[in-house]
C-alpha cells in the first residue's frame, strides 16, 4: 500500500476537507484537547487530594482556584532557566522535548467519538505500546544529562520499572485482543457491547498496575520519590523545561487514562450523552483513580516494585491469557456474559492465589 | 591490557550527599551515604548545622531564664524538655511541688507526648512515600492537641509553661472540659487510624523487618524511649524511676519484639492509647491547691549537682546540672535523646536499599534541635 492510497484510507469516507484539512483539524483538536486535559488534571489532583488530606487545595486564583494551573503555568515560564555546569547541555536540552512527543502521538489513535480520530490504525494498540515508552529515553536523557547523582537514581529506576512492566501490560492488552480479533483501536471501541473490564477483570487489573507504574503514579512513582531523591530525574531542571516535565507527568496520566477508557470501559459508548463527553467522562473517572490510590497507598521499594512485575503481574497476565485464548477458541459464539462471570470467579481466584504465593521479602543486602 | 568490555562492566560504589537540604532529613542532618547501586553500603553522619550552644547559653541565664531555652532543644516536645529541666532544678534545690501541680504536669506532659507521636509516625509514613495523607491526619490531632495547649499557657508551640516548683498558670476553666472532650475523640481517631494502616501490605512490606536494631546493640547504645521498647527492652522510667506522681497511675509499657521500623510504628500508637489512659485518670484526680510552690524569683541552689530525667516522648532526656551556689548553673550538660538515639542509625541501616534508609531514619523520630543543641 503506498503513502497516498493509505492517507486516502485514513480519512473518513463523509469527511468533507481533504486529507491534510483532516491532519490539521486532528493535530489542532490533539494539542488542545491534551493540554486543557492536563489543566483540568492539574486542578484534579490537587484540589482532590487536598479533599482527602484534610485541606482545601489551591482556592485563591479564579473561582475555586480554577485558574490556579494557568497561574502555575505564567509563573514557571517566566522562570530563569539554570542548566548545571556539569551537565551534559545538549542532552539535557533536548530530554523534555523527547519525553513530551510520544504523550502526544498516543492521542493519533485514540478515538474520540465514533470516527473522530486522526488516523484509525489497524495495529493501533502495537503503536500505542511502541510509542508510550519512548518517553523513557527523555527520562533517561534528563537523568544523565543533569550531571546529578538524585537524577541518575531516578532515571536507573524509571527505566528498570518501564522494562519489566512493559511485558505484563502487553499481555494484558493481548487478552482483549483475542476477544476482538483486531488491533485497531475503533474496531476494539466497536467490540465493546459489554465493557471489556468486565469480560477482562484480571487483565483490566494488571493493565491498571502496570500503567501506574509505567507513568510513576503513586505508590510506583519511585522515579520522583520525593522523599528519597528530592525531585528524581528533574532534580536539576528549572523554567519551561521543569514545566515540560510537568505537563508530560500529566499528559501521560491523561494518555493513560484514555487508553484505558479506550481498551477496557468501551471507549467514547454510552447512553444519552454525546458520545466525545462520554469519553471525557470515563477519562477523568480513571484519572480520578490514579489520584485516589496517590493520596491513600505509601510507596513501594525498587526490588518490591520488580518483584511484583516478575513475580504476580507476569504469572496473573499469562493466566488471564491462556483462560482468554481456551474461551475464544473453544466457545466462540456463546454470549459473552458468560465469559463475564467466568472471568471474574478466575480474577478473584488469581488474585487470592497469588497474594498468599507472593510476599515481597525483606530485601537486606550482606555488606 | 584490558579490552573495552571489561571497563564497561566495572562498577563502583558512590558517595552521594544528603542533606543538609533534603526533603527527608528533618532539618538540617546531613549524611554522607555510600551507595553500590541502590544499595547502602555506609554512611557518615555529620551534624552541627543547627548548633546555637545552648548548654553554653545556659550558663549566662538564672534557672528560670533556662525555661525557654530548653523549649528551643526538641521543639516538637517542648513541654517535655521543660518538665526534665525543672525536675532537675528541683532536684538541686530541693524544692517540693504541690500536688496540684505535679497533677497538671503529667497531664501535660501526656498531652505532648501524643503531639509528638503524631507528628513522628506522620513523617515516618511520609517518608514511606504515603504523600501526607496519613501526616495531614495527624497533624489536624495534633493542632488541636496544640489549640489546648494555646488555652492553657498561650503557647502553641514552645510553651515554656512549667516552672521550678510547679507550673506557670492555674488551668483555665474551660481547660480540663475541653480536654475531656478530647480524649474519646482522639481514642476514636486512632483506632480509625490503626484500622487503615496497621494491615496495610505496602506498609508492611516496607517497614516489617526493615532496619532491625538488634537489642543488644540497642543496650550497647544507650538507646531509650520507644525505640528501645520496640527492640525488646521494657524500660520507661515513669515506672523504672517514677518523677512526678507517675506511681499513682495505672499504665501499661508496650513493648515489640522484632525491633524493626513497623514495631516501632506500632509501639508509638499503643503509647499514645497509653498517654490518653493516663490522661483520663489524671482528669479525675486533679485536687485542688496551690499549682506552684513558693519559689523565690531567683534561686540560689546549694553548691552541688544534680541529674534529672525524665521518660520523654522520645525516651530518656536528662540534665545534669551542677551549682556553685550562684544565681546561673555552673554547667548544664543535656542528655539528648535524639542525639543518642541516633548513634545506632549506622548499624541499622546498613544493607539496605536508599530507600529504606529514609524510612529507618523517619522511624528514629529525631529533632535536629535536640541533636545540635
Amino acid at each position: 500500500m503506498n503513502a497516498v492510497s493509505y492517507a486516502a484510507q485514513a480519512v473518513p469516507a463523509d469527511w468533507p476537507g481533504g486529507y491534510w484539512w483532516h491532519w490539521l483539524f486532528y493535530t489542532v483538536v490533539i494539542i488542545v484537547f491534551v493540554l486543557v486535559m492536563v489543566m483540568g488534571a492539574i486542578y484534579i489532583e490537587r484540589r482532590g487530594m487536598g479533599r482527602m488530606q484534610l485541606r482545601y487545595g489551591p482556592n485563591r486564583t479564579g473561582p475555586f482556584g480554577l485558574l490556579q494551573p494557568v497561574a502555575d503555568a505564567l509563573k514557571v515560564l517566566l522562570k530563569e532557566n539554570i542548566v548545571p555546569n556539569v551537565a551534559d547541555k545538549i542532552v539535557h536540552w533536548l530530554a523534555p522535548v523527547i519525553a513530551f512527543t510520544p504523550v502526544l502521538l498516543i492521542f493519533a489513535v485514540i478515538p474520540f467519538q465514533n470516527g473522530a480520530l486522526l488516523t484509525d490504525l489497524n495495529i493501533g494498540i502495537l503503536f500505542i505500546v511502541a510509542v508510550s515508552s519512548i518517553s523513557t529515553v527523555g527520562v533517561f536523557m534528563a537523568g544523565w544529562g543533569s550531571g546529578n547523582k538524585y537524577s541518575l537514581l531516578g532515571a536507573m529506576r524509571n527505566v528498570a520499572a518501564v522494562v519489566s512492566y512493559e511485558i505484563p501490560m502487553v499481555l494484558a492488552i493481548i487478552g482483549v485482543v483475542i476477544f476482538t480479533g483486531s488491533l485497531s483501536t475503533g474496531a476494539i471501541v466497536d467490540a465493546q457491547d459489554i465493557p471489556f473490564i468486565l469480560v477482562q477483570p484480571l487483565g483490566f487489573l494488571i493493565f491498571f498496575i502496570a500503567a501506574s507504574a509505567e507513568i510513576n503514579r503513586s505508590p510506583f512513582d519511585l522515579m520522583e520519590a520525593d522523599s528519597e531523591l528530592t525531585a528524581g530525574f528533574h532534580t536539576e531542571y528549572s523554567g519551561m523545561k521543569f514545566a515540560m516535565f510537568y505537563l508530560v507527568e500529566y499528559a501521560e496520566a491523561i494518555a493513560m487514562s484514555a487508553i484505558i477508557t479506550t481498551i477496557f470501559l468501551s471507549g467514547w459508548r454510552g447512553p444519552w450523552l454525546p458520545p466525545w463527553l462520554w469519553f471525557i467522562i470515563k477519562t477523568i473517572i480513571v484519572f480520578f483513580v490514579m489520584v485516589w490510590t496517590r493520596a491513600t497507598l505509601p510507596r513501594v521499594r525498587i526490588d518490591q516494585l520488580m518483584a511484583l512485575a516478575w513475580k504476580f503481574l507476569f504469572p496473573a497476565a499469562v493466566i488471564n491469557l491462556f483462560v482468554s485464548a481456551i474461551e475464544v477458541l473453544v466457545w466462540p459464539d456463546i454470549s459473552q456474559w458468560i465469559f463475564v462471570g467466568v472471568n471474574i470467579a478466575v480474577a478473584v481466584i488469581a488474585i487470592g492465589v497469588g497474594t498468599k504465593m507472593f510476599k515481597p521479602g525483606w530485601g537486606k543486602v550482606a555488606v | 591490557m584490558t579490552t573495552t568490555q571489561e571497563i564497561s562492566l566495572q562498577t563502583e560504589p558512590f558517595v552521594l550527599n544528603m542533606g543538609p537540604l533534603h526533603p527527608s532529613t528533618h532539618g538540617v542532618y546531613r549524611m554522607r551515604v555510600t551507595l553500590d547501586g541502590e544499595v547502602v553500603l555506609d554512611i557518615e553522619p555529620m551534624f552541627g548545622y543547627l548548633h546555637r550552644g545552648i548548654e553554653k547559653l545556659m550558663e549566662e541565664r538564672t534557672y528560670t531564664g533556662c525555661i525557654p531555652l530548653t523549649d528551643r532543644l526538641d521543639y516538637a516536645s517542648a513541654m517535655g524538655n521543660n518538665l526534665a529541666y525543672c525536675v532537675a532544678v528541683e532536684k538541686l534545690a530541693k524544692i517540693r511541688v504541690p500536688e496540684r501541680g505535679e497533677y497538671i504536669r503529667v497531664i501535660t506532659a501526656e498531652m505532648i507526648r501524643i503531639a509528638n507521636h503524631c507528628l513522628a509516625v506522620g513523617s515516618m509514613l511520609n517518608d514511606a512515600g504515603a504523600l501526607g495523607t496519613p501526616f495531614f491526619y495527624l497533624w489536624n490531632e495534633r493542632e488541636k492537641l496544640y489549640d489546648l495547649f494555646e488555652m492553657l499557657c498561650g503557647q502553641r508551640v514552645l510553651h515554656n509553661y512549667i516552672r521550678i516548683g510547679g507550673v506557670s498558670q492555674d488551668l483555665p476553666d474551660e481547660f480540663l472540659p475541653a480536654l475531656e472532650k478530647f480524649v474519646p475523640q482522639l481514642h476514636k481517631f486512632i483506632n480509625e487510624f490503626e484500622f487503615f494502616l496497621k494491615q496495610n501490605e505496602i506498609l508492611i512490606a516496607r517497614a516489617q523487618g526493615v532496619g532491625v536494631l538488634p537489642k543488644d546493640v540497642a543496650l550497647n547504645c544507650g538507646i531509650s524511649g520507644p525505640l528501645a521498647r520496640a527492640s525488646g527492652i521494657k524500660r520507661d522510667l515513669r515506672k523504672d524511676d517514677p518523677y512526678s506522681v507517675y506511681d499513682r497511675f495505672e499504665f501499661d509499657i508496650p513493648t515489640a519484639e522484632n525491633g524493626d521500623c513497623y514495631d516501632r510504628y506500632r509501639v508509638r500508637m499503643e503509647e499514645m492509647k497509653q498517654s490518653l489512659h493516663i490522661i483520663d485518670q489524671a482528669i479525675k484526680k486533679v485536687p485542688g491547691g496551690p499549682f506552684r510552690a513558693k519559689v523565690p524569683q531567683i534561686i540560689r541552689p546549694p553548691a552541688g549537682e544534680a541529674y534529672g530525667h525524665i521518660e520523654g516522648p522520645k525516651g530518656e532526656l536528662g540534665f545534669y546540672l551542677v551549682s556553685d551556689n550562684s544565681i546561673a548553673p555552673y554547667r548544664c550538660h543535656i542528655r539528648s535523646t535524639s542525639f543518642i538515639n541516633l548513634t545506632a542509625l549506622r548499624q541499622m541501616v546498613k544493607g539496605w536499599k536508599i530507600a529504606d534508609l529514609i524510612v529507618i531514619f523517619g522511624s528514629i523520630d529525631i529533632t535536629m534541635g535536640e541533636v545540635d543543641r
